[in-house]
């Protein structure tokens, strides 16, 4: 048996969120990652509005809650302030790709030194499970109740790949937390995003295929299945765009 | 030393020197001087700019960076102003304070370029959603503008609130002598024990405006409530012009209260005895003096001059409170009055 133990960076908060809730397991991968490269004491998030709008409640370093959409503007302002923090914002899909695209995609157009990570549950989460510019055709969403229907509803978008078409991003990579191996390689994303940071690299996003039970109306194992078995079919895992190995 | 300045470049400046560090913002005319002036000056001073990819990201990067610590402003007019009304919320309900300029033009909509104060509801009314303020000035001059500028980080510091200054194209285009307060040395600034920076000595610093429970948000409520009565008491900024033996008051402010000015003198030379009131902070407003004169017997009437089709008068009447008529005169458009017109008005409706 393997035993963890709980990261110094995480409170004892009890999480509020969903049983079968990707967001806990991520707030848990981006505090070790915090930790494993001994930046808690220079650490500074930016929570979105959505889900996960009480993060600020399980970790300990200095936070800011923003407005929705709006974390990648705030995280630039607090950066100019902190250039040597490290700084990130956590945002859901509704939140970082539908209000917040245009802030999304100027803060990675500039090249911003901060990281996003990305939570895509496909479903706006905490306004009860209404489409998001990630719901996959077909998939039902309460405004969208016979299933996503691309000629009423538009079509998802592919928000890393979307990203990597720009200059600023040093570094994109899509992950899942629907099994242990995806976990453990979505912590190595988002701690190689944080050492380039660190580094001063550039603008670094990781998206991390999420699931949301209570909206998709599954049980948390039915969940992780759907995305195991429609989401990351349609949402390929993997590296994105790397621009430090082509420096190697 | 006093050198002739353009009322934008002077304010960008004055910023500077009051230790302002990091400035975002989005080009819109008539205030595109601010960020010009800006994006050069704040380098040599080893603050931050960024041209934002619009007034909504970059009230948010002032939030950021405000909450960060740093004295951070962002300039707009009219329409850019309307964008960030949701970032000033959030920046007045998490309590960071932050500087604003406003050099407005015509609306409503895109409306025109020219010189309005159309937005006084906006900037003294909340603008944004929610129970705050603004503390708000409304400057006459360059040098005014200058000034206050310069000491509006220091107060919007002081209370945690954002703090707005309102002029418009003619102030911000038109070339005045002006002297800018000496620079500030930023290693001095008062701490701010609440700002994040990464401290982490075991005390969590948060900047939210969050607050689910209702009687948590209510306290809150109650708590900036008290704040904006300590602004009102210690803040409040009027000027009277020739009011003591006034018959006829003008009410108007910034670059409106000059031309009020110019047509007193004309009116005092054929002999009748007007004066202005002129509110320096339209929020808090100086309702007190409005009051004070209202009571006078020798005051026949007040007339609130504006570029609106009438805005400030509701607080003028207000101030008033049934006690003297009160007139009202305004161009809109981005037409302005000329002292001529003021004087004909007073002695025609005499
Ligand atoms: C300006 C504004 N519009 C709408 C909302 C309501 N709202 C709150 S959370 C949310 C969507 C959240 O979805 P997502 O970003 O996908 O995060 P999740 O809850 O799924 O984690 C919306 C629309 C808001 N708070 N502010
Ligand atoms: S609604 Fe969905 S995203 Fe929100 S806490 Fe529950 S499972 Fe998580």
């Amino acid at each position: 048996m393997i035993v963890q133990k709980k990261p110094q960076l995480l409170t004892d908060t009890p999480l509020h969120y969903c049983p079968g809730c990707t967001h806990g397991i991520v707030h848990r991968l981006v505090a070790e990652s915090i930790e494993e490269l001994g930046m808690c004491d220079n650490a500074i998030g930016v929570m979105p509005v959505g889900c996960a709008v009480f993060g600020y409640n399980y970790f300990k370093c200095d936070m800011l809650q923003a407005a929705h959409g709006r974390a990648p503007s705030v995280s630039t302002g607090v950066k100019r302030v902190h250039p040597d923090a490290l700084v990130f914002s956590y945002q859901g899909d509704g939140d970082c790709s539908s209000i917040g695209m245009c802030e999304t995609v100027h803060a990675a157009a500039r090249g911003e030194n901060f990281t996003i990570i990305f939570i895509n549950n496909g479903i706006y989460g905490m306004t009860g499970g209404q489409m998001a510019p990630t719901t996959m055709e077909g998939v039902k969403a309460t405004t969208c109740i016979y299933g996503r229907d691309p000629k009423i509803n538009g079509n998802p978008i592919h928000v890393a790949e979307m990203l990597a078409t720009l200059t600023g991003p040093c570094y994109i990579e899509r992950v899942a937390c629907d099994n242990p191996a995806h976990v453990n390689a979505a912590k190595k994303a988002i701690k190689k995003a944080f050492e380039l940071q660190i580094a001063k690299k550039g603008f670094t996003f990781i998206e991390v295929l999420a699931s949301c039970p209570s909206n998709y109306h599954l049980t948390p194992l039915d969940a992780q299945k759907f995305v195991t078995e429609r989401a990351i079919p349609f949402y390929p895992l993997g590296v994105i765009k790397d621009t430090t190995k082509e420096e190697k | 030393m006093k050198k002739l300045w353009k009322g934008n470049e002077a304010i960008a400046e004055a910023a500077i020197a009051a230790g302002c560090r990091y400035f975002f913002g989005y080009p819109i005319t008539p205030q595109n001087e601010i960020p010009e002036y800006m994006s050069w000056r704040l380098n040599e001073v080893g603050g931050s700019f960024v041209q934002a990819e619009s007034e909504v990201s970059a009230i948010n990067m002032v939030y950021g960076a405000a909450g960060a610590g740093g004295r951070a402003m962002t300039s707009s007019s009219s329409p850019g102003i309307s964008l960030k009304q949701e970032g000033i919320s959030y920046l007045a309900g998490a309590m960071v304070p932050c500087v604003i300029i406003n050099m407005m033009r015509s609306g409503p909509g895109l409306g025109g370029i020219q010189p309005s104060q159309g937005d006084y509801f906006q900037a003294t009314k909340g603008g944004g959603h929610g129970d705050y303020h603004c503390i708000v000035y409304a400057p006459a001059s360059i040098q005014e503008f200058v000034d206050i500028t310069y000491k509006a980080f220091d107060t919007a510091d002081r209370y945690r609130v954002p703090v707005m200054l309102i002029g418009d194209g003619m102030l911000g285009q038109m070339m005045e002598p002006a002297e800018i307060p000496p620079m500030k040395n930023i290693n001095r600034l008062p701490k701010k024990d609440w700002a994040v920076d990464c401290n982490n000595g075991g005390t969590q610093r948060l900047i939210n405006s969050i607050k689910i429970d209702a009687n948590e948000l209510e306290e809150h409520n109650i708590h900036l409530a008290q704040i904006y009565e300590e602004i009102a008491k210690k803040e409040t900024e009027v000027e009277t012009y020739l009011c003591d033996d006034a018959e006829y008051i003008f009410v108007a402010y910034g670059s409106v209260a000059r031309i009020c000015k110019a047509s007193i003198d004309e009116l005092r030379k054929e002999g009748i005895k007007a004066g202005l009131i002129r509110p320096i902070t339209l929020y808090p407003y100086p309702t007190k003096t409005i009051a004070k004169y209202a009571k006078k017997r020798i005051v026949k009437k007040f007339v609130t001059v504006e570029l609106s089709m009438g805005q400030m008068v509701e607080d003028v009447r207000l101030a008033v409170n049934g006690k003297k008529p009160v007139e009202f005169y305004g161009r809109a458009g981005g037409n302005v009055m000329m002292p001529g017109d003021l004087v004909k008005y007073i002695k025609e409706g005499k």
